[in-house]
This record gives structure tokens, C-alpha cells and sequence, in this order.
């Protein structure tokens, strides 16, 4: 065994780009939790977005058009369910779940002709000076671009729903939709908008897995990644920040184990493996504060 | 604009009528995809609607649909009180998971032994481990408010993990030259579940229908049943009504957790025969969808069992005698429960079309 | 047990009706675990399935059903297939192989081949490759690349397939390479990209220049790319489109020959139980092109390595072998039998850590 081979710079550095397309769905879903719905059709929106991704991306040759359509893809697929949820009323968790299988079963046959072929190059970006900062840069200011516009997102969502009026009402629907409705605020309104910008980050998230992470189009390539998006946004009780705390732990405890077993340390690897979960549910317990928002997972209807 | 206006009661014309048209809808576009994808839309519709219940060898795949359908079912059955209560345990997979190792560990822990005693053990260590892996968010809901859809949740992942690791060493087959998965439970006479392979009968499929008629009966005959009902229309009433909500929670929990840990067991004791690293493959999951489908009502989830267990199967055929892509299923079928979704609003409500619509 | 009767019955009617017309095409099944679309195991299954029809044209019509999951399931689809009047069924995951031998005993017309199991019938054959052969060509390689003596392998799950090609790696990369060290993880997948670039990323933070993995995705060959001077091997499929370089060369699952062979048996009517187990000399293990990234010399001794594996004149493991705890297991000259190598579950000697459990 030897622990020194674990280098803390470049484990902290591969710990950025491990988290964001965790980050990148899990911050659309916060935004759609906050506004009192439960889209658990993440996984279903992410292998959308990345085979829509993947699709432009090759035949455009352009990566940066390949994640605006992959927004574009999750944010259509995701306006099936606002339909359903908003203006039909369907039940959430049912819907959500019905997301899923429909978007994986999706994505398999768009992708059909494209399997074995190699994204264009998405080259890293080396922040000229900040990237030479001894430690700190290799850490933080040497990854390719989508890595910060995934930290972007969050702080302006934090800043959105902190400082800005629409944040605010978007919280209120969150929080008791009744109330809101009485108050004016267009409830479904801002649910599908809601639903959509969660559509679009989910969708980055499965782009960032096919023109980054791997870069190919495989059939189930998400492999489960939507489900932990939605665990995060659980344990980081909904705040934004927190959030960055929650993938950076989830992906942490991965890379942590996979860096013991190299040094040779024989670890219980799936008790490991749970411990993120569990602690999900000790702070959900423990952060009385982190209460879910007050309507979620309700249909709301303007009865007169 | 569209509106929609709630009905004094749910319509019992679209009761009946809303699921045909969904089915019916589903056919239709599911007929063009399949023609998009240059397979004949008819040939291939009746071969995943009908083939299963009427072709030649439709003796073999009824019994199939039993099989497919009754974990469905009895999962579906369990979650049901809970939703119509407003509980919302969607961990159902979990505690699927979690019954099957209880009740498989007691089966293998008296290996070879052979003793009629065996099974009903297997069974009761099975409905306590969904029991006590349910009652986890209940209780901690119960003491912390925390919100049991996502503890649920969260514990599906632990169960998952709880699984490989059993498969991968606890349980592993001491006879299976070092492979991954336990012994074969369905050769082992005392645990099998099986009561006729060929008949697609196994204890599970039985439990599953005691189920739905217990079900029925207490949902309306039973005080439980009115209170199950009453808590989720209105919490207050139910209170004033005397219901003690956070027995409710522990008991709806209760119920859904056993069963589906009843389904884990009877799945594996059978059909699956093993414990193994993918054992779960997402009954759990697709139970919650069954039991909206079925609308909560034990007769409704039955049929809307066999109907899932219809696409899954009919799927089967056409992909093998079709050519049909596997993908194409899975797409008909997210369809099928989107329609069947979107259809349920005219049960409840009354849509109109137009803006005199408004009142 | 009358439902027996009834399906003897209705098994024999189906193997008459299909007798009985001469131009009748023999019918093939496959069953596949995964996605045709997984660009691994089972997109390499489905290769070898078109290989099938390339060959027979029209006298053999194949069918498949994918993404099934192992238990009832897979009994479910064989049991269909077979009533459908296959003549044949490949059976393609091993989670397969209780359900094969419980369906093959209701069929006893049809022959069934379950890949990489063990259990036998009169009607069920086993196959599998012997990808060591494979590794042991790579480990010659990646011997001869490293620079840091430190090489990557990101395990699947710890069972006797992957330790066996653990093992075959260490074993010539020790010989070319007496310093090498072998980093090894378990990712407890087959196919998580996500997970495998973790892995890779993790195996080259730590030292590592040489990557082997026994997963199927090709994450880990962008993350050596992203490292850039890191070497890779093609798993499942070649992979070449990360050539010449991270990817030097790789193992091609070719299940096609062997696909072929077997449906010929079934239609000349030779068909017999069998347990196969091919290596690169019958060419069910491909080594991809071994691109000039890698130096002549060593390119020379690999490919020379690689048909001395294919004639038989050497063996992967060939003694002098000890265990890692010490202990003798081959004499000088002595090579491995088939039953030891099929339940490997130790490391040779050298290599460091402990097998899960």
C-alpha cells in the first residue's frame, strides 16, 4: 500500500470534471424542485440531450452547437412532461418514471447510426495566468470550457433565486402554490419555464458524458448518472451552493475509492459506494431547515 | 385555450372508456413509428397486443403474463393504500431488493436440508426485510418529518449496492467456480416458489391475487380502508375522524414495504432462481406506474399488470420475429403511459375548448 | 405432467413443420444481455450474427432479442424462440446459463450454445474465448512502453475471466520488464463510462502510462488522450478510431467463425455437444493492428509472440510459476490446465494487493 501516490491536485482536479454533468442536471432539477415539481425523468432527459448532442456535434463538427442542441433536445422532451403534469394534471412521479423509459427507448433509436464514431475534439482551455498559479491552477482553471459554464449556471441560479423578483415568485409557486396563485403569479407559467430550463440542463449534463467524458454515442451511456442528480439535489436541501458541496462529496467518495484501491488498500468497495446515499438521508434528517419546497410533487389546479 | 373544469364526481364513462382510448391512441402512433421504421404497423401491432393471448402458442405465454405480471401487481398493490393515503413511497425496488436477500439468506443459510418449514420461513424473512427497509423513511417521517419519497429513494440505492455485495461475496455460490450469484433457489425443492413451472403458477402469482381481494375488500368494506381514503382527500377531516396520521404513515409503509419485499422473494425463490448483481430489474419502479395506471383500484392495477406484462412479451415476439429494435418497445411503452396519463384527466375533470370556457 | 406432454407435443409439430419443407431456411436466435447499440460484448455478439447471415444468404434466417435481462426473462424469450421454430440459439451472457440448460431440457430438438459457462448437455454446448491470449500480447507491449513502470488495469468484477487476464498481462510484462508494477482497480461494471474515466483518470494520477481495461466503453481511452502521453488497448471492439495513438492495439472479439461453424453443423446435421474454448489461433480473439506508435522492434516480438500463441507452440502461462503468496504452482516448463485457468482465483507471484474478498 502506498497512499502517497495519490496525488491531491490532480484527484481535486479530476473531481471537477468528474461532477459536472452531475452538476449541470442536478442544478436544472433544483430549479424545478424550487418550483414545487418532481421531475424524475432526469435520467430519461439526459441521454436525450446526449444523443441529441452527439448528433449535431457530428454533423455540424462543432461541439459548442452540439450542447446547444442537446439543451434544445432535453428542454423538448421536457416540455412532454410539463404538458402532462401542468395542463393534464398526470401525476408527477408516475409521469416522471414514464420519462425515463421513453427517453432512453428514444435516444436508442435516434443514435442507431451513429454508434463508433468519435465526437469532434473539445479541446481544454488553459486560462492564460490564472492557469499558471502554482497548485490552484492546475486545479481549477485548466479544464475545457463546459466545466465552467456548469459553476456559471449555479451561481446564477444561487443569485437568481436569491436576489431576483422571478426568483422569488418562483419560490412562492414552490412553496404554496395556492398563495401564489392568489397573489397573481401565473403558476403553470412559471412551472413550465421551470420544467424547461431543467430539461435544457439535464440535457447538457448528457452531452457533457458523449462529446467530453467519452466522447462516443452508446446505447444506456448516462448509466444511472440522472438518479444521483436527483439524490444531490436532495442532499444539498435545495440550495444551490450546497449543491457544488453535494457532487463534489458524491464524485468524491468515487474517485476516493478508486484512488485507495490503486495504492493497493483492500476496501469494502460497495459499503463506500452507499455512503454518499446514506448521508443524503442523515442530512435530510439532521438540516431541519432543508425542508422540501411546500408543494412539491402537487398538481396544482385554479379551482373556482 | 384549453380548460379544464373538475367534475363533482369522477365520470364513470371515462373510467372504463379513458384507458381503451389510450390503448387505442397508443396503436395508432405506436403504428406510425413502426412504420417509420419500415415494419408493417398492423402485423406489428397485433403481435405485441395479441399475439400473447390468442396466437398459436398462446398457451405458453399466458401463463407467461402470470409470471411477468404478479410481482407487478402485488408491488403495485402495496403502494397503492400509501398513495391513496398521500404517502409516497417510490422505493419500492428497494425494499423488492432487500426482501429477496432476507428470504433468500434464510433459504441458503439451511442448505441442503429439505423440510417443508423452509419456505414459509423464506417468506416471512422476505416480507420483514421490505417491511423494516419501508418502515426506515416511515419512521424517520414520523419522528423528523423528512420527506419519505426521497429517503425511499435514496434507499434504493443502498439496496442496490447491499445487492452486488451479497451476490459478490455473502451469498456467492461456494460451487460457482468463483462467478458472481448465490445457489439456484428454484432447484432447491424445499425454497423453490414454484408450484406449477409450466402453468406459470408460483406462490407469487397466488399472493397476487389474495392480495388484490384482500385489497378490494379493505378499501371497501373496512374502517381502514375508509380511513386510508379519507386521510388522502382530507387530512383534516381525517384527523377530526379520529385518524392517528403517523400510525397511518407506519402502516401504509408497512404494507407496501412487505409485499414488495414478498415479490423480491417469490421472484427469486422462482423465477429468477438466484440472487445475482442485476437480480432487481426495475418491477419496483414499474409498479408505482402500474398502480396509476390501475388508478389505485386493486382491479384496475390487476389489469394494468397483465396489460404492462402484455407490452413486455408482445414486445419479446416482435422483436424476435420482426426484427423490431428493442428501443422501439421502450418507446411504444413510455407512450402507452403517457396516454394513459393524459387520458385520466377527462375521469376527474371536464375539458373545453375555446375561451367562453372560462366561468 | 400433462403441460410436458403438451409442449413435447407442440415442440415436435414445430421441428416437423420445419422439416417437412426442404427450402425451409434454418432458423438462428441470439440473445443479448445488452443493447446491440453498447459498441462491446453485445454489438460484437451481433457482429458475429451478421457474419452468419453474410455467409448463408438466404438459407439461414437469424433472429434476436436484446437488452434481456438474466432469469425469467431470458427463459421467456428462449422458450419463444424456440417454439418459433429456431433451430439454433446463442445464448450470449452468462447470467444466461441456468435458464439455458432449464430450457434446452424442454427442447430437446433444438440445440442451444451458451457462451462462457460451464454447465453441459446433450443439447447445450459451451463457448468462450481465451482472451488471456489476448492480454498476454498486450502485457508484452505495455511492458516495453511504460516509462514510469507503473500500468493502469481497471477490472470489471473480481472473477475468474478478468483474473485470469490480470494474471496473462503481468506475466509478459514482467518478463520484458522486470521493474513494472500493475495498479489495479475494480470498477464493478462492465460498462459505466462515467465510472471508467474515473478510473483511468485515477490509474494515470497515480503514475500510470499504460492502461489496460477489461471494461467496454471508451472512456478510459479519451481520458488517456486528455493525459496525452498515455498508451491504451482496444477492449471488445478495436477502437481504432483512438488510433494510432492513445490506443496501440487491441483485442477484437470475433465470434463470427465460430457462429458460422456451428450453424453449418446444425445444417449439415453434424451438431454435437461441445465445449470450445478458442484462442487466437482459431481466430475467436482478434488483435487489432498494432500501430506504429510502437516502436519496430517491439511491434516484431509482439506479433511473433502473438503466433506462437495462435500454433499452440507456447502458452500463456508456462512455468516456471508461482503463486503470489510464494507458493510453486507451475514447474519450468509445465503450462496451465483448463480447469485451473477456468476458476482462476489468484494472482501469480509479483503482483501486489488483494483479490475482493
Amino acid at each position: 500500500m502506498d497512499l502517497s501516490a495519490i496525488n491531491p491536485i490532480l484527484l481535486l482536479a479530476s473531481l471537477m470534471v468528474a461532477a459536472t454533468p452531475i452538476i449541470l442536471a442536478a442544478v436544472g432539477e433544483l430549479i424545478v424542485e424550487r418550483a414545487g415539481v418532481l421531475n424524475l425523468g432526469v435520467e430519461g432527459m439526459m441521454i436525450t440531450g446526449a444523443v441529441c448532442g452527439f448528433i449535431v456535434a457530428v454533423n455540424t463538427g462543432s461541439p459548442f452547437l452540439g450542447f446547444i442542441g442537446a439543451a434544445i433536445g432535453g428542454a423538448v422532451l421536457s416540455l412532454l412532461f410539463g404538458f402532462l403534469t401542468q395542463f393534464l394534471l398526470a401525476n408527477q412521479v408516475a409521469t416522471g418514471l414514464a420519462l425515463t423509459l421513453f427517453g432512453l427507448g428514444l435516444s436508442a433509436l435516434m443514435g442507431q447510426n451513429y454508434i463508433g464514431i468519435k465526437a469532434p475534439e473539445f479541446p481544454d482551455w488553459h486560462i492564460p495566468l490564472l492557469g499558471d498559479i502554482p497548485v490552484i491552477g492546475p486545479i481549477v482553471f485548466q479544464h475545457d470550457p463546459m466545466v465552467y459554464v456548469g459553476l456559471a449556471i449555479v451561481v446564477a441560479v444561487w443569485a437568481f433565486l436569491k436576489f431576483s423578483r422571478a426568483g422569488l415568485v418562483l419560490r412562492a409557486v414552490g412553496e404554496n402554490h395556492e398563495a401564489a396563485h392568489a397573489l397573481g403569479y401565473h403558476v403553470v407559467r412559471v412551472r413550465m419555464l421551470a420544467i424547461m430550463f431543467g430539461g435544457a440542463c439535464a440535457g447538457l449534463g448528457g452531452a457533457y458524458l458523449s462529446l467530453v467524458r467519452v466522447p462516443q454515442w452508446t446505447e444506456g451511456m448516462t448509466a444511472g448518472a440522472g438518479w444521483i442528480a436527483l439524490a444531490i439535489v436532495v442532499f444539498a436541501s435545495w440550495k444551490p451552493m450546497r449543491l457544488l458541496l453535494g457532487a463534489y462529496l458524491f464524485g468524491g467518495v468515487t474517485v476516493l475509492q478508486l484512488n485507495l484501491q490503486a495504492a493497493g488498500m483492500a476496501i469494502p468497495v460497495e459499503y463506500l459506494s452507499m455512503s454518499p446515499y446514506l448521508a443524503t438521508i442523515a442530512v435530510l434528517v439532521i438540516m431541519r431547515s432543508g425542508r422540501a419546497p411546500g408543494s412539491l410533487g402537487q398538481s396544482f389546479h385554479a379551482s373556482r | 385555450m384549453l380548460m379544464l373544469e373538475k367534475r363533482p364526481q369522477p365520470s364513470k364513462t371515462w373510467t372504463l372508456a379513458a384507458p381503451i382510448l389510450a390503448v387505442i391512441l397508443t396503436m395508432i402512433c405506436g403504428g406510425l413509428l413502426f412504420a417509420a421504421l419500415g415494419k408493417a404497423p398492423l402485423e406489428t401491432i397485433r403481435t405485441i397486443f395479441l399475439d400473447p393471448l390468442f396466437s398459436e402458442f398462446a398457451w405458453f405465454y399466458r401463463p407467461q403474463l402470470l409470471i411477468k405480471g404478479a410481482p407487478l401487481a402485488l408491488i403495485a398493490i402495496g403502494l397503492s393504500f400509501g398513495f391513496r393515503a398521500g404517502i409516497w413511497n417510490i422505493g419500492a425496488e428497494g425494499q423488492y431488493i432487500v426482501g429477496a436477500i432476507c428470504g433468500a439468506a434464510v433459504g441458503l443459510a439451511v442448505y441442503p436440508t429439505e423440510s417443508i418449514f423452509i419456505f414459509p420461513l423464506m417468506v416471512i424473512a422476505g416480507v420483514l426485510g421490505g417491511m423494516l427497509w419501508a418502515l426506515i423513511p416511515g419512521i424517520l417521517k414520523v419522528k423528523f418529518d423528512t420527506n419519505e419519497i426521497l429517503v425511499s429513494l435514496m434507499l434504493v440505492y443502498v439496496a442496490e449496492q447491499l445487492l452486488a455485495s451479497m451476490a459478490l461475496s455473502t451469498l456467492r455460490n461456494p460451487e460457482g467456480m468463483g462467478f458472481p450469484g448465490s445457489r439456484n433457489l428454484a432447484k432447491y425443492d424445499s425454497a423453490s416458489s414454484w408450484i406449477s413451472e409450466n402453468a406459470g403458477m408460483h406462490w407469487g402469482v397466488v399472493a397476487a391475487f389474495i392480495a388484490v381481494i384482500f385489497a378490494y375488500v379493505t378499501l371497501s368494506r373496512h374502517q381502514f380502508g375508509f380511513n386510508v381514503r379519507l386521510a388522502g382527500q382530507s387530512p383534516r377531516a381525517a384527523r377530526f375522524a379520529g385518524v392517528n396520521p403517523k400510525l397511518l404513515v407506519l402502516v401504509c409503509m408497512g404494507i407496501s414495504g412487505g409485499l414488495a419485499g414478498a415479490a423480491g422473494l417469490f421472484e427469486v425463490a422462482g423465477p429468477a432462481g438466484q440472487i445475482s448483481i442485476d437480480f432487481n430489474v426495475g418491477y419496483g419502479f414499474t409498479a408505482i406506474i402500474v398502480a396509476f395506471l390501475g388508478r389505485l383500484h386493486p382491479i384496475g392495477i390487476l389489469l394494468a399488470a397483465g396489460l404492462m406484462a402484455l407490452t413486455y412479451i408482445g414486445g419479446e415476439i416482435a422483436q424476435s420475429n420482426l426484427g423490431l429494435p428493442g428501443a422501439a418497445i421502450q418507446l411504444m411503452q413510455g407512450m402507452l403511459l403517457f396516454f394513459l396519463l393524459m387520458v385520466d384527466v377527462l375521469t376527474n375533470y371536464r375539458v373545453r375548448f375555446g375561451k367562453g370556457a372560462t366561468t | 405432467m400433462t403441460m410436458k406432454t403438451i409442449l413435447a407435443g407442440a415442440t415436435l409439430a414445430a421441428s416437423l413443420s420445419t422439416t417437412a419443407f426442404a427450402d425451409d431456411p434454418t432458423k438462428v436466435g441470439f440473445i443479448y444481455v445488452g443493447p446491440v447499440g453498447d459498441g462491446g460484448w453485445t454489438y460484437e455478439h451481433n457482429q458475429g450474427r451478421l457474419a452468419v447471415e453474410e455467409e448463408f444468404g438466404e438459407a439461414v434466417e437469424t433472429v434476436f432479442v436484446e437488452s434481456v435481462p438474466e432469469g425469467a426473462d431470458a427463459e421467456r424469450v428462449m422458450q419463444q424462440m424456440a417454439l418459433g421454430g429456431a433451430d439454433l440459439i446463442f445464448t450470449t451472457s452468462f447470467g444466461y446459463m441456468d435458464p439455458t440448460i432449464n430450457v434446452a431440457e424442454k427442447f430437446p430438438d433444438v440445440m442451444f450454445e451458451h457462451a462462457t459457462g460451464y454447465k453441459q448437455a446433450d443439447n447445450v454446448s459451451v463457448y468462450s474465448a481465451r482472451f488471456y491470449e489476448g492480454r498476454a500480447v498486450q502485457g508484452h507491449i505495455a511492458g516495453q512502453m511504460t516509462e514510469s513502470n507503473v500500468i493502469g488495469y481497471i477490472g470489471s468484477f473480481p472473477i475468474p475471466e478478468v483474473i485470469r487476464g490480470i494474471n496473462a498481462a503481468y506475466i509478459q510484462a514482467k518478463a520484458v520488464n522486470p521493474d513494472v508494477e500493475f495498479k489495479i482497480v475494480w470498477a464493478y461494471t462492465w460498462f459505466d463510462p462515467a465510472k471508467e474515466a474515473e478510473a483511468a483518470s485515477v490509474l494515470i494520477e497515480q503514475g500510470a502510462d499504460v492502461i489496460l481495461q477489461h471494461t467496454d466503453s471508451t472512456a478510459p481511452q479519451a481520458a488517456a488522450q486528455a493525459a496525452g502521453n498515455v498508451v491504451t488497448f482496444g477492449q471488445a471492439s478495436d477502437m481504432a478510431e483512438f488510433g494510432p495513438f492513445p490506443r496501440v492495439s487491441s483485442i477484437i472479439d470475433n465470434w463470427g467463425p465460430y457462429y458460422i461453424a456451428r450453424t453449418q453443423a446444425v445444417i449439415d446435421g453434424t451438431w454435437e455437444s461441445t465445449n470450445t474454448w478458442d484462442g487466437i489461433g482459431a481466430g475467436m480473439v482478434g488483435i487489432g493492428e498494432i500501430s506504429d506508435a510502437v516502436p519496430a522492434d517491439v511491434k516484431a516480438s509482439a506479433e511473433a509472440l502473438r503466433d506462437s500463441l495462435a500454433s499452440g507452440e507456447y502458452h500463456a502461462f508456462t512455468g516456471p510459476l508461482n503463486k503470489q503468496d510464494g507458493s510453486a504452482w507451475l514447474a519450468d516448463g509445465e503450462t496451465a490446465d483448463d480447469g485451473t485457468l477456468a476458476g482462476m482465483s489468484f494472482y501469480v507471484e509479483g503482483l501486489t494487493g488483494d483479490i475482493p474478498q
